[in-house]
């Protein structure tokens, strides 16, 4: 193989001192509110994004104003788990520093926008203070690791729960850069304590996601992670976990080498050989991934170039045993459920839907001051779901009642109110602050919902779950390629199109029409709608139907994702 | 000279000897023949014995401008004039002038000019007697502050408890000043020079240097009008350029700017509204000459700022017994209480619901006062042009929205296209370093900033190489970062070299450019050791202050210093023109 350069970011990470660069220097410079390019790579690695707000570009000039810069902070909830003093600290952060709103993310984070460059490190300090931290939320390491928050098996979800808390903290980064930027922690001088005994000096090639699923919800949508262990149940107690390996979804619009692809089952591990099992991934990655195109550079890539049966062979080697084999499963859906549950024990859990995810008071519905006030009694958990949702868990049968009349008060949402089209929605956030998007998402997916429940009521499918996912750009961190409807932003008001994703989120979709104009998506569904309501078999899945209809082709794996386009 | 024989007493001669200097042979030879006639037309005393003082404290240098121009007019009258800064002297010497003529401004809440207050404390502290001195005290100040020309008032008061002789009455100039100066200094020249020289009349006096002024401002066409607040501000700070081409008006940085206002359609018929008006009566007042009522309250009266004086006119006009009460000498409080946040429509609806009569009406108001701005250009780097940084005044209070005249005039009405009345107006005291290697160290949060734009661009254009460090601030970092792009750039070449900003809302607790400064204590001491000038521009209320206090705790902490030290370093620094505020 003849020596090829690497990409650039990859300089970026030798150069750095191990996730240091001149950070510290940048933040210090009041003149600007934005920090250099090398920079805004390695603040992903501390948990933030620098942004501006793009809908105030064209202004900013002429009022003698560089761009509205804000940094974005994603802030770590392994598992998605957490305290109501956290939620309530949270809620705090957004008043004092963001936008006075915040959202819970497809990958159960919380996530902050708006915080100015001075206002940093007191945010990220005050986060770490109350037990939360951000290192490692984003960049090329391994981000927050998801878990099913099953509100039905308490006890399985109290085992799983442990099990992503220590993949999370045996994952993350050992370096001391984030205590001396950010807490004021020692400088380190010596370099030996500077070791990234998993990572090394330049991290992995690109960012890496893991999951931990509890069939038969798919929620955490283990087909588009890298790395997910999916918990078998036998007999009620949990016997290990199978490993899926090379799911993702990002790509790049006109490139065709570019693809979203269905993670694969490869094998089997018990729940003490988890830990290992995630390092040694990891570690694969770390050596075989590509480093010199950032576009090829996921784990997908890698298990795809040299077929999942080399992964598996290599994966076996790095342990020193062998995975067992794969153990039988069944997954149903990828979505919420919503409303009160009561687990084996007598305690109850209310899912709340969190339209986009966004935590907000907004006139008429102060929904983030009801959770505040919830937050501030409850005695159980906040789970954050992978839908944005959120379930207030573990509510003792004293307390149910405290919290109904505060969910009545403030009118949250328990989702019966809502069309099951709604329900099962996700967008990004894109517009304004996201760097990449091109086409709007958080701010118009509810408009388009509108829209297109209109032609779900007239053909009478107002109850049926149909999962409907939007991106603002092609990278997909709503996970649109899974969808049974996707939208993923081409140009401002412009989406590519797909149908046939499988409803528990086990199959890829496939582009049904390039470029539609948001007005046209309506008139574009509204006849295959119609078809559905008349055509489908007894519990077919919208996806499903698509496909056995003609209207689209089944997508098998991402290397036909770009193929047999109608 | 006269030779010591000579028939005089020893004091005699040397007055003759004094009038004598500086006769050139021609005038001797006069002289000589005039004298030889019969003495009964002699004047008891020679008018060129006479001496006055003209004692000055100046904040804007308009007491400065008129002490000179009293000089001058002296001078014209034999009369010998010197003119003092009160900061180059201290009060002990008053006794050494046989004649002092005191012009002297009140700020704020009853201050003395910044440059005048060591001067006006030691003086008021004085307890030798100055029973040889004969006075006259010019006190300039605003009708719209209840201290009216209250710092002059104390000179006054002092002056005659420390038996000096009063020559004239103390004049309190109002800010359209013009008339009751020139009366007052043709009443106090004419006490000090009876006779002899005939008194010029005193309108010669109004004379200025450059063809447009106050009487005659010019017509300045606006070039570019910019919001400097982004969206989602709670500010609105303009950007105003404006032309001076062909107006041969010329300003220094540091200098002011008059602009002379309209008032808004809309105060105007919510006043005629009031005073139950149509607007087309026929007027006639001082300062519109005859006109109609509308066009008198739009372009030349100040129709907005209540005051005792306005209060008083309307009690007479239409009397009112609550109006009465206010106006007592005992509710000071009471009418304190009542002006706040109120304007004469307030009083009008309130004490004259029938409405006025439309003479009655105008006559209720001053001249409309030109508004003095902070210019924030340098000529150098916008040639024939004057840039503003205006901080446009809108609020709400006992129900009704206001706006402040001048600023509001600017940001609504001063749009490309459109022409605004100006004229400059010095500032010597507030200068850059003579020398363009002296670093400077500048305060300037909010519209303060305006003359630092003018200085760094000064210094930028003569390719200075001293320091300069800029301290801004305001309420949000996102939105109200003042001219951001430019002072990115003036980093960027170097031109200037620190810059530390405030921002207060940013965060929960409050942070001002005070604490930027204190943070930054040690270098700044440093900065000052190597000769730097210190400069604060804005609100006189708080920030100066707050500022010079924390200058005070630097000297204090870096310089070891005791706090009377500290203050007196302080007061050095400002007598060496190295410490320079502008401030309102």
């Amino acid at each position: 193989m003849s020596e090829q350069k690497l990409a650039a970011n990859e300089y970026i990470k030798i150069r750095s001192n191990y996730l240091r660069g001149n950070l510290a220097e940048e933040l210090a410079d009041v003149s600007t509110g934005s920090i250099s390019e090398d920079n805004q790579q390695l603040i992903k690695f501390h948990g933030s994004y620098m942004q501006d707000d793009r809908d105030l570009r064209a202004d900013r000039r002429k009022h003698r104003l560089e761009k509205a810069y804000s940094f974005m902070i994603r802030i770590r909830v392994p598992g998605g788990v957490s305290t109501p003093a956290q939620w309530l600290a949270t809620d705090e952060l957004c008043e004092k520093y963001g936008n006075h709103d915040f959202k819970l993310t497809t990958r159960q984070a919380y996530q902050l926008h708006g915080v100015i460059k001075s206002n940093l490190k007191r945010t990220i300090k005050e986060i770490n203070q109350a037990a939360m931290d951000t290192i490692a939320a984003c960049g090329d390491v391994n981000r927050n690791v998801m878990c099913n928050p099953n509100p039905f098996l308490s006890e399985i979800h109290a085992e799983v729960l442990k099990v992503s808390q220590q993949i999370s903290e045996h994952l993350t980064p050992n370096t001391g850069a984030y205590h001396e930027i950010w807490l004021d922690g020692e400088k380190v001088e010596s370099s030996e304590k500077e070791e990234e005994p998993i990572y090394g000096k330049t991290y992995l090639p690109r960012k890496f996601k893991i999951t931990v699923a509890v069939p038969p919800s798919n929620d955490v949508d283990i087909y588009a992670n890298c790395l997910s262990f999916i918990a078998i149940v036998e007999k009620n107690k949990l016997v290990g976990f199978n490993v899926a390996v090379g799911g993702g979804m990002g790509m790049t619009h006109g490139a065709e080498e570019t693809y979203p692809r269905i993670a694969d089952v490869i094998g089997f591990c018990t729940t003490e050989q988890v830990k290992q099992v995630a390092e040694e991934v990891v570690k694969v990655q770390r050596d075989f991934g590509c480093r010199t195109d950032r576009k090829h550079a996921r784990l997908k890539y890698t298990v795809q170039d040299n077929g999942p049966a080399w992964f598996l062979e290599k994966l076996n080697t790095y342990l020193g045993w062998p995975l067992q084999a794969v153990r039988p499963f069944v997954f149903e859906t990828n979505g919420d459920r919503y409303g009160w549950v009561t687990d084996e024990t007598g305690n109850s859990h209310l899912t709340l839907f969190i339209e986009g995810g966004r935590v907000i008071d907004r006139p008429g519905f102060p929904m983030r001051t009801g959770l505040k006030e919830i937050a501030k009694i409850h005695t159980g958990d906040f789970r954050l779901t992978a839908n944005q949702n959120v379930i207030i868990a573990n509510v003792s049968p004293e307390q149910r009642p405290l919290i109904e009349s505060l969910v009545e008060k403030y009118g949250l949402e328990d989702g019966k109110k809502r069309s099951a089209l709604r329900l099962n929605a996700l967008a990004c956030v894109a517009l304004p602050t996201c760097a990449l998007s091109l086409a709007e998402a958080e701010r118009f997916l509810p408009t388009l919902i509108t829209e297109l429940e209109q032609s779900l009521e007239e053909v009478g499918l107002r109850h049926d779950a149909i999962t409907i996912r939007m991106t603002g750009c092609p990278n997909g961190c709503a996970r649109p390629y899974i969808a049974e409807i996707g939208f993923v932003g081409r140009g401002p008001d412009r989406y590519n199109v797909y149908l046939g994703g499988g409803h528990a989120g086990q199959r890829l979709s496939k582009l049904f029409k390039a470029d539609v104009p948001s007005p046209e998506i309506k008139p574009l569904l509204a006849p295959i709608f119609s078809r559905y309501a008349k055509e489908r078999e007894s519990g077919e899945k919208f996806g499903d139907f698509v496909i056995r209809a003609g209207i689209i082709a089944a997508t098998i794996q991402g290397d036909d994702f770009h193929k047999n386009i109608k | 000279m006269l030779p010591a024989h000579a028939p005089f007493t020893e004091s005699t001669r040397s007055l003759v000897n004094a009038a004598l200097v500086g006769l050139d042979a021609t005038q001797r030879a006069w002289l000589s023949g005039f004298l030889a006639t019969p003495a009964t037309e002699l004047p008891q005393k020679p008018a060129t014995n006479v001496k006055a003082l003209m004692l000055y404290g100046t904040e804007s240098g308009n007491s400065e401008k008129l002490a000179d121009r009293a000089a001058k007019e002296a001078k014209k009258k034999g009369i010998s004039a010197t003119v003092k800064n009160m900061a180059d002297l201290s009060p002990s010497d008053l006794k050494k002038h046989a004649n002092v003529l005191v012009f002297v401004s009140t700020w704020g809440d009853g201050e003395p000019p910044d440059g005048a207050t060591k001067f006006y404390k030691e003086f008021m502290a004085l307890e030798e007697k100055l029973t040889n001195v004969n006075f006259s005290v010019c006190a300039l100040g605003d009708t719209s502050y209840e201290k009216f020309c209250q710092i002059g008032k104390d000179f006054d008061a002092k002056l005659e408890a420390l038996d000096a002789k009063r020559l004239v009455p103390r004049q309190d100039c109002d800010v359209d000043y013009e008339d009751a100066f020139t009366s007052w200094l043709t009443a106090t020249l004419g006490t000090l020079a009876p006779a002899t020289v005939a008194v010029e009349a005193p309108v010669v006096a109004v004379a200025v240097e450059s063809s447009y002024g106050l009487k005659n401002p010019f017509p300045a066409e606006v070039l570019e009008n910019i919001l400097l607040n982004g969206k989602g501000t709670a500010k609105e700070t303009i950007h105003v350029e404006l032309s001076l081409a062909g107006s041969g008006l010329s300003y220094e940085p540091g200098d002011a700017l008059a602009v002379i206002p309209s008032n808004a359609d809309d105060v105007v018929a919510a006043l005629l509204k009031a005073a139950k008006l149509k607007g087309d009566e026929a007027i006639e007042t001082k300062a519109s000459g005859k006109k109609s009522l509308i066009e008198a309250l739009t372009a030349d009266l100040d129709i907005t700022g209540l005051s005792r004086s306005v209060l008083t006119k309307l009690q007479e006009a239409s009397p009112h017994p609550k109006l009465a009460a206010l106006l007592d000498e005992n509710a000071k409080e009471q009418l304190k209480e009542y002006n706040y946040g109120r304007e004469i429509i307030d009083a009008i609806s309130d004490f004259a619901p029938d409405g006025l009569a439309a003479q009655s009406l105008a006559s209720l108001f001053r001249k409309l006062p030109p508004r003095l701005y902070s210019i924030a250009s340098s000529p150098l780097a916008h040639p024939d042009e004057v840039h503003l940084t205006v901080a446009a005044v809108r609020y709400q209070s006992h129900g009704r929205e206001r706006k402040g005249v001048a600023s509001t005039f600017l940001a609504d009405q001063g749009h490309p296209g459109q022409s605004v009345k100006v004229y400059t107006h010095a500032n010597k005291n507030f200068r850059l370093p003579a020398s363009g290697d002296t670093p400077i160290i500048m305060v300037g949060p909010g519209t303060g900033v305006a003359p630092f734009r003018a200085f760094v661009e000064h210094r930028a254009e003569l390719g200075n190489t001293g320091k300069n460090w800029l301290f801004f601030g305001d309420q949000h970092y996102m939105f109200d970062f003042l001219y951001q792009l430019e002072w990115q750039e003036h980093l960027k070449n170097g031109t200037l070299s620190r810059l530390d900003v405030a921002f207060s809302r940013d965060q929960p607790e409050k942070i001002y450019v005070q604490q930027r400064i204190a943070e930054k204590g040690k270098d700044l001491y440093a900065w000052l050791q190597q000769g730097a000038h210190f400069y604060v521009c804005g609100d006189a209320s708080r920030m100066a202050h707050d500022v010079h206090e924390a200058l005070t705790q630097i000297y204090i902490t870096h310089g070891k210093l005791t706090r009377e030290a500290a203050e007196a370093e302080l007061e050095a620094l400002k007598k060496a023109k190295r410490y320079q505020r502008d401030v309102y």
